[in-house]
């Protein structure tokens, strides 16, 4: 572990350069900007708010209301969308930042995971903003805990940084051999994020649906790391040990696994790019 | 093996496998299919290759295309991973392998400069204190802050030049990239590399200049169908590899361009040596004889021979005849032979191609036109002359202060 952590701090210049390059490169030449980053998180916000609470008029939010005294449905929407996007962004652009910079990748030496780290570090830089609007706005509702447990908030956010980054380094080097899992990846997340209670709450859920859906749920570790940002933000409240323990044993186990998938791919990613 | 310097780069026993693809899946339906992901052939394009690269040697890697050099050398730099066997390399490494490879089009010459840079292996606190020096020497001026996309191609290749140049790596890969930007840019790139060599790194350069290569080099490894055929003193391998390639040239070039009336052919074209046989062996400097056999189906009156020698590009070295030379016959029939002898030969090393005529007194008629009959090779000799293509035979004379 210190070894890795040590690795990646010698490299830490090429990896603040490559994210740079990365955060630059992605909003040149648009008006709006940096802008985008936040404008897409706020756009789902109203569409799902508004389809599912004034359209289908589906009761989803937490029946007691928590700690907080929090009743915003576009809110509880949000502190658990804004992770997964996150989530979602990094994993599927680190799948395509081996084979997008392969002229990189064929001339040059440098440690080719940086590449899906970069990816991941850039989508956090822009996460933290989101974060920290969603913070001025929680404020702002009078959800004063928020800022209480935002220490903790900031750890779930580096878990789920080091479970994209385990994700994203497994799938970027397989996707070098096997192009398809870009198509499929994108399709697992439709389900995936369905799959996990960010449009609904997981306790009004339990009740309305079949069993095998709830356990399906609780398999997901998603499910955990929404509960773990849900509680701390919008609810005010610490999450469970458990939760925490299975998404953070998650993050880290797949970091682990996708290093290793990584390395003994990494090799013959030049001949196959 | 004696270990007397400090060996920069070592290759051990290094070989590089290639799948030659046939059809490729790149779908996973397609590989479960199949039972496999692709249909190859294995090829070898290097085997078994070891040598050691001492510090402070330029070393050169010279062969005919597809010989492994190039492979050989991105294993050094570690972007290819040898199937067998094992490369190391002491010191801080940096490449030319294709100049500008890392820039993002979209950024600017200068995110880029750094990105480059990092890249290589600068760290940030060097870079800024070398930027200055590094957009001086591409000569890129204001357009620093300019997306490189707009770059022309020079300025391109003039900025990674510039880049991976600056990094003062202790050990530099350079592929084939020494011929870049104007004359000025090549002239401040040589002294680049003189510097380099002067302050004692190591330089590993591939190239199928071989004038170039036996100037800048120390030891040269000649490869061939990714083996190491020969490893030494500059001068010698690259004799012994142009030797082959020329006897391999002499066959391909039969039968181009001809033309003629016909009444007189010119049958075959050789150098000669003393003893009258086929010898491929011409040196700068060195006397050289060109045998030119005719044949006559009727009595031809006052034939003229003609030789015309160009470079490879084309351009006409010379192109002497025989009516010029006032050596013509009243009449020739039958067989026989032409000789012209060049004493010495001052055309520097480099290859060449014949051109050889058979006209009539004027000039006008041509009995038989044989265009670039012969491809030949000039080896270095008695003259040490490398500028240009041929050396006027100069005679230098200082008087010495000391001993006068």
């Amino acid at each position: 572990m210190t070894a890795t952590i040590a690795e990646y701090r010698s490299h830490r210049e090429l990896l603040s350069n490559l994210t740079l390059r990365e955060l630059r490169s992605k909003y040149k030449r648009s008006v709006l900007g940096w802008a985008w980053s936040t404008i897409n998180p706020v756009v789902y916000m109203v569409v799902y708010t508004v389809v599912f609470k004034y359209f289908m008029h589906v009761k989803i939010e937490p029946k007691v209301p928590p700690p907080s005294g929090l009743n915003v449905y576009a809110l509880f929407l949000l502190c658990a969308m804004l992770p997964f996007s996150y989530f979602q962004n990094s994993v599927l652009g680190s799948l395509t930042s081996l084979t997008s910079n392969s002229n990189l990748i064929k001339k040059t030496y440098f440690p080719r995971e940086l590449l899906p780290a970069s990816t991941v570090i850039a989508n956090l830089v822009s996460h933290a903003i989101e974060m920290s609007l969603l913070l001025v706005a929680l404020l702002a509702f009078g959800d004063w805990r928020a800022l209480v447990y935002l220490p903790l908030t900031l750890v779930f956010m580096l878990l789920l940084a080091v479970f994209a980054l385990g994700l994203g380094l497994a799938l970027s080097a397989l996707n070098v051999y096997f192009r398809d899992i870009e198509h499929f990846v994108g399709i697992l997340f439709l389900v995936w994020f369905f799959m996990t209670p960010i449009v609904y709450s997981f306790d009004t859920l339990g009740s309305a649906a079949k069993p095998w859906v709830v356990d399906l749920l609780k398999v997901n570790p998603m499910t955990d790391a929404t509960l773990c940002f849900r509680n701390t933000l919008y609810n005010g409240t610490l999450p469970g040990w458990l939760e925490f323990g299975y998404f953070a044993a998650f993050a880290i186990g797949s970091f682990f696994v996708g290093r290793a998938i990584f390395n003994r791919l990494e090799g013959g990613l030049a001949e196959e790019l | 093996m004696t270990v007397d310097r400090d060996v920069a780069v070592e290759a051990n026993q290094v070989s590089k496998k290639f799948k030659l693809i046939h059809e490729r899946n790149q779908s996973i339906k397609a590989a479960i299919m199949r039972g496999r992901r692709t249909i190859s052939e294995d090829f070898w394009a290097l085997r078994d290759v070891s040598f050691q690269v001492h510090r402070g040697e330029t070393f050169g890697l010279i062969g005919e295309n597809g010989s492994g050099k190039s492979t050989m050398l991105k294993c050094l730099t570690r972007i290819l991973r040898p199937t067998q066997g094992s490369v190391s390399v002491e010191g801080k490494v940096s490449a030319l392998l294709e100049l500008g490879a890392g820039f993002h089009p979209e950024l600017s010459g200068r995110e880029n400069v750094f990105l480059n840079g990092a890249i290589l292996g600068l760290s940030q606190k060097e870079l800024r204190s070398r930027f200055d020096e590094i957009v001086d020497f591409a000569g890129i001026g204001q357009f620093i802050d300019e997306p490189v996309k707009n770059y022309s191609s020079g300025m391109y290749v003039r900025l990674g030049f510039s880049v991976a140049i600056n990094v003062d790596p202790d050990v530099l890969f350079v592929d084939e990239v020494l011929a870049v930007g104007d004359e000025a840019f090549q002239r401040k790139c040589n002294e680049k590399f003189a510097e380099l060599r002067r302050a004692g790194k190591t330089i590993v350069l591939v190239s199928h200049g071989m004038a170039g290569v036996q100037n800048l080099c120390d030891r040269v490894a000649w490869f061939s169908h990714g083996q190491l055929i020969q490893l030494g003193n500059p001068r010698e391998v690259i004799e012994a590899y142009t030797g082959t390639v020329q006897s391999d040239r002499q066959v391909d070039q039969q039968g181009h361009n001809r033309w003629g009336s016909g009444e007189g052919r010119i049958t075959d074209v050789r150098f000669v040596d003393e003893a009258g046989d086929r010898t491929t062996r011409v040196r700068s400097g060195e006397s050289a004889t060109l045998r030119l056999d005719y044949e006559m189906s009727a009595p031809i009156e006052r034939p003229v021979f003609g030789i015309a020698i160009s470079t490879l590009e084309g351009f006409n070295v010379t192109g002497p005849n025989s009516r010029d030379a006032g050596c013509v016959p009243q009449a020739l029939d039958g067989t026989g032979h032409v000789d012209i002898t060049f004493d010495p030969v001052l055309l520097l090393p480099g290859s060449y191609d014949l051109t050889v005529s058979l006209h009539d007194y004027t000039c006008l008629h041509p009995y038989d036109f044989r265009q670039n009959v012969l491809r030949f090779d000039v080896d270095r000799g008695p003259i040490g002359e490398n500028v240009g293509v041929v050396s006027l035979a100069p005679k230098w004379r200082i008087d010495d202060p000391v001993t006068d």
